[in-house]
């Protein structure tokens, strides 16, 4: 066995839109194959081809962690698939040394109908496990996912968290070489998803080599050691993880504005903003900034903006009309309400910032969820050791004292 | 690399043969290298089925190799997923396995009073219940295999885009379901030829060669519909229509007698004239032996069913991506 695991050389893959997600019709097909003497060669250019890989090649060495992040639509999911066989690459080779597990979704195959005794034989046959390995490693499963009671009830009629719980742990328990794992970490409770990622971190230290494909940059940067960035099917860096991170942030916050509509007003940006950025880190002064169209005349116009844990715990918010009064907005018009924060309390972590749009004149309220995701940067915030996502959500700036209260001082570090 | 591992496996295979005049001393050394061989087999069944060493990944080809090799070590997930639709297929229904006797026995007395009584169709000589339902039997196997596995790749879709596994097992899984459906069934045919007093002869030991071929045909035809049945959804409904015109195609209502000897071996290119005819043959004795269709019903399965692995290695590169 060498020492490198997986090798890319030039995986480049390439769908071709509309007919791969609708499926074709023989009448169409024939429709096309009649009329194709009377057209010139102007087929080919009226399908639209992408490549969602375009040219990618790496190599992975044995035992190692590394993260692949990257936009949607980047390429991450379409690597994976080709490196697990479930798709043939366009153009390009790869070799993977040893056998591969991939989760690319909790509970392929799980039926609703079976017990969870049942799945988990089925779930691990269809991942790759033999029936021997299974049967060892029953008992340890079904302790993992904590469903001891209702092994024999069937899965349709578990809660999802136990659901999930089963999923996970029968793909936790794949013992190969090599694991590939998209963003399945991003279901389930907090609690679970720790334990998750305790178990990924357990995989990892067993040498074995793991690909993981996520959104969440904190975990990226605590469980890889490096890690490859996709933009737009090409491999735009692959280096020590915390670089790469940092790399791929100040991409993504050039171009991170997605608008989203809702009944009365056009959101077009919402943003959160630190001297640092696209870095934001503990005590940073930051700026949260909204800004939308109104749809119709905004007598008294209202804003709130909560900060959410991942997990959608509720933090904290600011109102607006708690500092000020908004002007009348007019329709049509962009308008830009927004925040200076000045320390942002938050330790290391992934966030959420949810935006209520209210006219008070009309009693109306809009919400949008998970209108912007931001990282705390992973950093020593108290001046000693990095402190990582799990130490909590609310930093304190603080002072530590011995004895007398001007004796020895904690020195309050803000990086 | 692939050349030196088959000389390997060249060199395995000849541990295990011990040639029979062999001095005792090479006799012992190669029983303890396969005692060491066996050892780590046993070891191996620990190990995931997928395949070891170095898996290549490259674009699609043209002429894709069948891997039966591999589908062999994919052994067990075609047992669980053919009895995972076992299992769920009588799921919350009153009756059960029940359903397996039901079909057969309503199309035998349909067919017993609409041919057999009101039409007056022969049936050489064997009470009619019994002569259409010895061929219903293989029928229902026929008919429920292609139709499960020809929509077995869209049913399964879920697998399909997220699991890597020979793509082989989920039609393949798909007509073995069959089988139990067709013991069930047979039960109650042996009770039908003790009702009528009729003993089958020796050739009741070339069943199984008949239950074969029946799903064999099952297979060919399956293989192409479901690939193609992930390109054109047209397939799913032209099945049920396909299996309708087949029935009567297949002489299972009337027996192949009644066709003129001339156009007899044209007949025979539809595979299940011969397993039929050999179902009749083999149960209820006293008729002529129908080697002649069967020959030609296998020789047809067998050009079917080796271009239908072709056909569904080579489309089964791009399963993921269109299905």
């Amino acid at each position: 066995m060498s020492e490198i695991a997986i090798r890319c050389e030039n995986i480049s893959k390439q769908y071709r839109l509309g007919s791969q997600e609708k499926y074709k019709a023989l009448r169409d097909v024939i429709a096309n194959a009649m009329s194709a003497p009377f057209r010139r060669r102007s087929a080919a250019s009226e399908d639209i081809h992408i490549w969602a890989l375009d040219d990618v090649s790496f190599e992975i060495k044995r035992g190692q962690v590394v993260g692949i992040i990257g936009h949607n639509g980047g390429g991450k999911s379409t690597l994976l698939k080709i490196l697990s066989r479930i798709t043939k690459p366009t153009r390009g080779h790869a070799a993977i040394d040893g056998r591969v597990g991939a989760l690319l979704e909790v509970g392929t195959g799980f039926h609703a109908e079976l017990t969870g005794r049942e799945n988990i034989y089925l779930n691990g046959a269809i991942l790759g496990m033999r029936k021997a390995e299974i049967d060892r490693k029953f008992d340890e499963i079904v302790a993992f996912a904590e469903v001891e009671k209702f092994i024999d009830t069937p899965v349709k009629r578990y809660s999802s968290g136990m659901y999930v719980r089963l999923a996970f742990g029968v793909a936790a328990h794949l013992e190969t070489e090599v694991l590939l794992v998209d963003e399945i970490l991003a279901v389930g409770d907090a609690q679970f998803q720790r334990k998750c990622f305790s178990k990924i971190n357990e995989i990892g230290k067993h040498g074995r080599t793991i690909l993981f494909v996520s959104h969440n940059m904190a975990s990226v940067r605590s469980i890889c050691e490096e890690a490859i960035v996709l933009d737009r099917g090409r491999l735009v860096a692959k280096g020590e993880v915390n670089e790469a991170v940092d790399r791929y942030l100040a991409q993504a916050g050039s171009d991170e504005d997605e608008v989203v509509e809702t009944s009365n007003f056009t959101v077009t940006s919402v943003q959160i903003k630190s001297e640092h950025s696209p870095v934001i880190k503990t005590f940073d002064p930051v700026e949260v900034k909204v800004r939308f169209v109104p749809k119709a005349e905004v007598a008294d116009a209202g804003l709130y903006v909560s900060i959410l844990t991942t997990d959608l715990r509720r933090l904290t918010g600011l109102d607006f009309k708690d500092f000020a009064t908004a002007p009348p907005l007019k329709a049509g018009e962009v308008c830009e309400l927004g925040f200076a924060v000045e320390s942002l309390p938050l330790l290391p972590g992934t966030y959420q910032l949810e935006v209520h749009l209210k006219d008070m004149a009309r009693g109306l309220i809009e919400t949008v969820p998970r209108a912007y995701q931001f990282e705390v940067a992973e950093t020593q915030v108290y001046g000693g050791r990095k402190l990582d996502r799990w130490f909590g959500t609310v930093g304190l700036r603080a002072q530590a004292f011995n004895g007398e209260r001007n004796g020895v001082k904690a020195k309050v570090c803000s990086n | 690399m692939r050349a030196c591992q088959r000389f390997q496996r060249l060199k395995r295979s000849r541990v295990h043969n011990p040639g029979l005049c062999q001095p005792w001393a090479e006799i012992s050394e190669r029983l303890s290298a396969f005692k060491l061989e066996h050892d780590r087999k046993k070891r191996r069944v620990s190990e995931p089925a997928g395949q070891t060493g170095t898996i290549q990944i490259a674009p699609a080809s043209a002429w894709p190799r069948i891997e039966l090799r591999e589908l062999w070590h994919y052994r067990e997930l075609l047992y669980f997923l053919t009895w995972r639709d076992l299992k769920v297929h009588y799921k919350q229904t009153a009756l059960g396995a029940a359903w397996a006797v039901i079909q057969p026995l309503f199309m035998m007395l349909v067919f017993s009073v609409f041919f057999g009584r009101l039409a007056g169709v022969p049936s050489d000589g064997i009470p009619y219940p019994l002569f259409t339902f010895c061929a219903l039997l293989p029928w229902q196997v026929f008919a429920n295999a292609l139709g499960a596995s020809s929509n077995s790749l869209v049913g399964n879709q879920n697998l399909i885009t997220k699991v890597y596994f020979p793509r082989l097992v989920v039609p393949l899984a798909a007509v073995l379901g069959g089988l139990v459906d067709f013991a069930i069934a047979f039960v109650i045919l042996l009770l039908m030829l003790f009702v009528y007093g009729i003993v089958p002869g020796w050739q009741i030991v070339t069943l199984p060669a008949f239950i074969l071929l029946a799903i064999m045909t099952a297979l060919a035809v399956g293989l192409w519909l479901s690939a193609l049945n992930v390109q054109y959804r047209d397939v799913r409904y032209t099945i049920n229509f396909l299996i309708q015109f087949w029935l009567f195609a297949t002489p299972v209502a009337y027996p192949s007698s009644i066709v003129p000897p001339q156009w007899r071996v044209l007949y025979g290119l539809n595979p299940m004239v011969g397993v039929v005819e050999g179902f009749r043959w083999c149960l209820l004795a006293k008729r002529e032996s129908p080697s002649a269709l069967v020959l030609v019903s296998a020789l047809v399965v067998s050009v079917l069913l080796v271009g239908g692995l072709f056909y569904f290695r080579r489309m089964e590169q791009q399963f993921a991506d269109v299905v």
